[in-house]
């Protein structure tokens, strides 16, 4: 069941658009902010409650790289990989993060600590190479910083 | 020289509202609505302003296709388009996190010469600092009294709404954009109908960069022709441009439009990094041709950039070092491109992957001689008037481009079956 909180989110992104549906990129977020990811079960109630067919709503949960419908550990790296960050060198970071921590892009570490995704430029491309962890952004990040980088991160 | 866009950019801490009004900021807002729309649009039309997001299109000249009058269908939206992920572009962040209000009040101005009813600033999921303080700025304008019902008494009423997105290249595309505003996948909509008379929900609708709405107050303010003015080219202006890759000072400047490449590589930018040389540039983000060390002295605005064969595109270019490889650097390219294909039409959904991968065994020392003329074939069928939005197009620019300029370390890659780099 979706819950209240959850509930009185969607509502109040169904009041700002002229029709139930135009709300359901919201109601996904709502979901993920409240879960970390947006389950089967889930991804069926927001439909129901939308008035959507459940694979009309997975056509679009799909379509966006940041609805995520596999779970996720507690803080997402997305490194960036595209081209300045290219140039200046994001293939170390990622292979200094697949040796510090054992995964692979798309995966999660077993603890469930950390995924690591790779992300379109970050629009900060004149302090490459770049990454995020969860909502906080690193710049000029070098292979000696990630350690401590890391550490915030419980 | 002036440097209206960025005169008060901090991004430790900007402007408030009450601080910008005391450096005349909303007058703008003041002076446009004791105009007429007409004449705000006018005003802009004559500026010459064309639109920073990449393509280039006279501004005043867009928004003159919206219905006006009695009889026009409401309500009207205006959108800030804030999706800024074209790889090598950074500028429309540093206007979002330096100077939120200059926004809001280029957006009000606009929505008012268009009539608009309802505004949005479409914004990257990426941009946390940025959606804090526009949400905060937003609220600020509010409380003012310059957005809400009957602004500064005019009886004229608008909205705003902060929107961020949820991480697709394509909700940058503004048709694909409204689809992702209306709950929908970021696909694009066959034009006509142009958004300007059927946009969002059916409406009537502008879309526009942040830059170049961070450009409208300065012309109302200011005039059509001190506008004009502040450039060095028939683009009319100033412009952010910026540089990455490996200079001394990678960064973003407002500059007056048609400085050239190397005036930005070599005095902005500081140079290359020692024991670097140049080997191509991007002069507009991702999705425009390469240029050589032989293009230096192009100047950067539209014109110019068009006839050295490529696009002025973000005007936020990319540096390719002699110590990068040309056919990694593409692959890299053409990898992005594949991922953000939203897949609506076969060419592009079908051919980019294909040309990634062309690439990568090219890449990886298992490509053929054949190879090149699929790549070019691709380059041609992928290329304008063959897809239903200009992402393919816009694909097969750095490819086409590395072809013609970087042909031979292709054909190394595929004789020593390795990268030589
Ligand atoms: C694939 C694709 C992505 C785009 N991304 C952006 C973007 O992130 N920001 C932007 O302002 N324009 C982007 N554009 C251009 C928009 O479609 C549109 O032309 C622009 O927002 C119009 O604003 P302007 O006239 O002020 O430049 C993109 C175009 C395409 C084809
Ligand atoms: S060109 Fe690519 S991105 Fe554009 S509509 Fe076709 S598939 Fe989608
Ligand atoms: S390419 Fe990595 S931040 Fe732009």
């Amino acid at each position: 069941m979706l819950s209240e909180s959850e509930i009185h989110a969607i509502d109040h992104e169904v009041s700002l658009v002229p029709h139930k549906k135009a709300a359901v990129i919201e109601a996904l977020k709502v979901v993920q902010q409240h879960h970390g990811w947006v389950s089967d079960e889930k991804l069926e109630e927001v439909a129901a409650y939308l008035d959507m067919s459940p694979a009309e709503v997975d056509s679009v949960a799909t379509f966006y790289n940041l609805i995520f419908r596999k779970p996720v550990g507690r803080h997402v790296i997305l490194l960036c990989d595209s081209i300045s960050c290219y140039v200046m060198g994001y293939k170390k970071l990622y292979e200094a993060l697949h040796e510090h921590l054992h995964i692979k892009f798309g995966e999660t570490t077993p603890d469930g600590r950390f995924t690591l995704l790779p992300n379109a430029c970050l629009g900060c491309c004149d302090h490459a190479p770049a990454l995020m962890v969860g909502e906080d952004l690193y710049r000029d990040v070098q292979v000696q910083d990630l350690e401590n980088i890391l550490a915030q991160y419980k | 020289m002036e440097k209206p866009l960025t005169q008060h950019i901090n991004l430790q801490q900007p402007l408030s509202l009450k601080e910008y009004e005391a450096k005349g900021g909303y007058s703008a807002v003041r002076k446009a609505l004791k105009m007429t729309p007409q004449e705000v649009q006018k005003m802009v039309q004559e500026s010459n302003l064309k639109g920073r997001g990449g393509a280039g299109f006279n501004t005043g000249m867009k928004w003159s296709f919206v219905p006006m009058g009695e009889n026009a269908p409401h309500p009207k939206y205006l959108v800030a388009n804030a999706d800024e992920m074209e790889p090598g572009t950074f500028k429309d962040r540093l206007l979002l996190e330096g100077h939120p209000h200059q926004l809001i009040e280029g957006m009000i101005v606009a929505a008012y010469a268009i009539q608009a009813d309802i505004s949005y600033v479409f914004l990257r999921w990426a941009y946390k600092k940025a959606a804090a303080l526009i949400r905060k700025s937003i609220a600020e304008a509010y409380e003012a009294g310059y957005l809400g019902n009957d602004i500064l008494g005019s009886g004229w009423s608008l909205q705003m709404h902060l929107h961020t997105g949820v991480g697709r290249y394509m909700c940058g595309e503004e048709t694909a954009l409204l689809n992702a505003l209306e709950g929908k996948r970021a696909t694009p909509r066959a034009k006509p109908p142009f958004p300007q008379i059927s946009g969002l929900f059916g409406k009537p609708t502008i879309v526009n960069n942040v830059e170049t709405f961070c450009c409208i107050p300065h012309i109302v303010n200011n005039g059509a022709d001190w506008f004009k003015g502040l450039s060095k080219s028939e683009d009319a202006g100033t412009k952010i441009y910026g540089v990455s890759g490996k200079v001394n000072r990678p960064g973003a400047w407002e500059l007056p439009m048609g400085v050239t490449v190397r005036e930005l590589i070599e005095e902005h930018a500081g140079g290359m990094k020692n024991g670097y040389k140049i080997r191509g540039i991007l002069p507009g983000g991702a999705s425009t041709d390469f240029l050589t060390v032989d293009h230096l002295d192009v100047k950067m605005d539209f014109k110019s950039v068009a006839a050295a064969g490529s696009r002025m595109g973000t005007g936020t270019m990319i540096v390719m070092d002699d110590a990068t490889c040309p056919v990694g650097f593409v692959h890299n390219l053409q990898h992005f491109f594949a991922q953000e294909s939203c897949g609506w039409c076969t060419p592009c959904r079908e051919g980019l992957p294909w040309v990634e991968r062309i690439l990568l065994s090219i890449e990886k020392g298992e490509g053929r001689t054949e190879d090149l003329e699929l790549l070019q074939m691709h380059a041609q069928f992928l290329g304008p008037g063959n897809t239903f939005c200009a992402l393919a197009p816009g694909a097969m620019e750095p490819l086409q481009s590395a072809l013609k300029y970087f042909r031979d370390d292709f054909e190394r890659h595929i004789h020593q079956k390795g990268c030589p780099y």
